[in-house]
């Protein structure tokens, strides 16, 4: 370090120092990067236990220093929920993509947002399942190419892309539902936010935290990173607006 | 002198978790199961447990997983067709190494099939069950107070191997009502370091998994598992025998069934004809040995494998026996109770073959 200069936008403590398996140009390295800066800022990595799905981000334990569990396709939520009870005073967050946590499973999910658990869901949204190569998730937008939507998504035979935060967010058990992105740096910046807030909302136990990212896939889009961003302010977005749903006490 | 009571055999096991010092319980209904629910249910207030009654039985396995890992004494029930939908999550815990109990109280299939009593579910609870190369430790009770003793069995062996332990009974054992001896309630104190429950400063950070992407790490993680599975076997085989020694006929007979069977006993040498009886207390581990042992003798004619199935634990008898003596199978499907009549019919019938 040059002296008289100071590090002002460096890797987290609790980001394991390695090399990350995800795709140039990948969200997932940005939403770990922030969760991390928000576990230490608040300093609550001592009291935090992780849920990863099966996905591209099944190896989060490779890369947070937090304990974590690995669950089966679509049973984080479960997973999430036996962790919580049996550990109160703990934080508690599960972090899946859109095929885990709104296709395979969607029963996980809506009865653990229903049953109020003191949970904080990260969910990315990408429209598609990266890890498998590129497949039509039950978010991929109306018309988009994938590899098993060839001719685009026909809503006629996959219906419309699931607005999982508009679905949770009508459950009495879910205290703070926000759309976010990180897109642009200050899209970012709103990211880190919310999920300081729901660390926050999850300390005073009011109930389910669903915090969904809207996020890309160069690789499965099959587009660069910048193409990526310009697809999600242009298609992805005017679909699954950004912004607060839910929140306690309004 | 523990406390005795008159109990369900379903309440009897929920009871026997609670005294084990179970700290999360996570079912969903399914006749003839449900007792163990509403048992703990109604329980819950006057202890520490967590109880989730679950979604699915997809859930609740889940579940199981996510409070094992985290370090807690964790158990979840069910019965045939729930135990079918919990087969990728067993696996999942099997290979996570995740010490658990899970019971089922089997009824009869295939498909919805019958909620009546049924043995059908042998193959599955002992050749693993779901995807891969795993064991569970399988306990078969045929008394209500087995259903206490190997709850609290249970329990102990999942502890020990870090593996899940299955109580593989039927509806019968489930339902019928017995006199039982309660033990004492332990004071359970999990000491568990590799659990997650929140990284400590003096430690590196916990994981629970499954995933071993690499091929030559999986096939290591195999070995690992397979070297249990071999201490498991060295360790931990239970039977009980009856009137073995100068047995002719050897009854191999578990659960409901074996009840049944040792009536046969008792009956076939009230005529004059030498049967014993062979009860496998663990399923996995399976008394090879002593199957083996009793295939040697000059006095053993043949093996009668006695159960509610079309016939699936004889295949375990066969393999042992290896062809030295005759191996038959006799066995009701449905739900209908063998009477000891028939089965000793049956024996008298292949006796007198020769």
């Amino acid at each position: 370090m040059r002296e008289g200069y100071e590090v002002v936008y460096k890797r987290p403590k609790s980001l394991i120092e390695t090399r990350m398996h995800y795709c140039p140009g990948c969200f997932h390295g940005t939403v770990h990067k922030l969760l991390m800066e928000v576990l230490d800022e608040m300093e609550i990595v001592e009291k935090t236990i992780g849920v990863c799905p099966v996905g591209c981000s099944v190896f989060a334990y490779d890369y947070m220093n937090v304990d974590m569990q690995e669950a089966a396709h679509g049973r984080a939520a479960a997973v999430a929920t036996a962790i919580s009870r049996l550990h109160p005073d703990k934080y508690v967050f599960s972090y899946q993509g859109d095929g885990d946590l709104a296709a395979i499973g969607t029963a996980e999910t809506i009865h653990a947002c229903n049953r109020g658990e003191n949970i904080v869901f990260i969910f990315i949204n990408n429209g598609i399942y990266g890890m498998t190569g590129g497949q039509m998730a039950p978010t991929t937008l109306k018309g988009q190419i994938t590899t098993t939507s060839p001719h685009g998504r026909d809503p006629i035979n996959a219906g419309m892309p699931l607005k999982m935060s508009e679905i949770v967010s009508g459950f009495d058990g879910v205290a703070y539902v926000e759309r976010v992105s990180c897109n642009t740096a200050g899209n970012a910046r709103k990211t880190k936010k919310a999920l300081e807030k729901a660390m926050k909302i999850s300390e005073q136990k009011i109930g389910t935290s669903f915090i969904e990212v809207i996020s890309n896939c160069p690789s499965g889009w099959k587009c660069t990173p910048v193409q990526s961003l310009d697809w999600i302010k242009d298609e992805q977005i005017p679909y699954f607006p950004l912004g607060v749903i839910k929140e306690p006490g309004k | 002198m523990g406390e005795i009571r008159f109990m369900k055999g379903n309440e009897a096991l929920a009871e026997a978790a609670i005294r084990a010092g179970m700290q999360g319980y996570f079912g969903y209904p399914i006749t003839p199961q449900s007792e163990i629910v509403e048992y703990l249910a109604m329980q819950e207030p006057n202890h520490d447990y967590v109880l989730v009654h679950a979604e699915s039985e997809v859930a609740s396995i889940n579940m199981l997983y996510g409070g094992a890992g985290a370090g807690s004494r964790v158990m979840t029930t069910t019965s045939s067709p729930g135990f079918s939908l919990m087969q990728e999550g067993v696996s999942y815990i099997a290979c996570a190494e995740l010490p658990c109990v899970i019971a089922n109280i089997s009824r009869g299939g295939p498909g919805l099939g019958t909620i009546q009593a049924s043995q059908g579910d042998y193959f599955q609870a002992v050749k693993g069950g779901g995807h891969g190369d795993y064991n569970l430790i399988v306990l078969a009770p045929n008394s209500v107070q087995e259903m206490v003793d190997h709850t609290i069995m249970a329990f102990e062996l999942a502890d020990k191997y870090n593996t899940p332990a299955l109580i593989l009974t039927d509806g019968a054992i489930g339902q019928m009502m017995e006199k039982v001896v309660l033990p004492e309630p332990i004071e359970y104190k999990p000491n568990k370091p590799w659990a997650t429950t929140g990284k400590t400063k003096d430690r590196e950070r916990n994981y629970i998994t499954s995933l071993y992407i690499k091929s030559e790490d999986m096939e290591q993680k195999n070995f690992k598992l397979q070297a249990k599975y071999k201490e498991i076997k060295e360790n931990e085989v239970r039977f009980e025998s009856y009137k073995i020694d100068d047995a002719e006929i050897i009854i191999v007979s578990y659960g409901v069934s074996s009840r049944t069977s040792k009536k046969v006993v008792d009956l076939a040498r009230e005529k004059g004809i030498k049967v014993g009886l062979l009860r496998p207390i663990t399923l996995w581990p399976f008394p090879t040995e002593e199957i083996a042992r009793l295939s040697k003798l000059d006095s053993t004619k043949f093996f009668l494998s006695v159960e509610m199935s079309v016939g699936q634990m004889v295949e375990d008898v066969k393999l042992n026996v290896e062809g030295r003596k005759p191996v038959y199978m006799y066995g009701r499907t449905g739900g209908i109770m063998m009477t000891p009549e028939e089965i000793l019919e049956y024996a008298v019938k292949k006796y007198e073959e020769g």
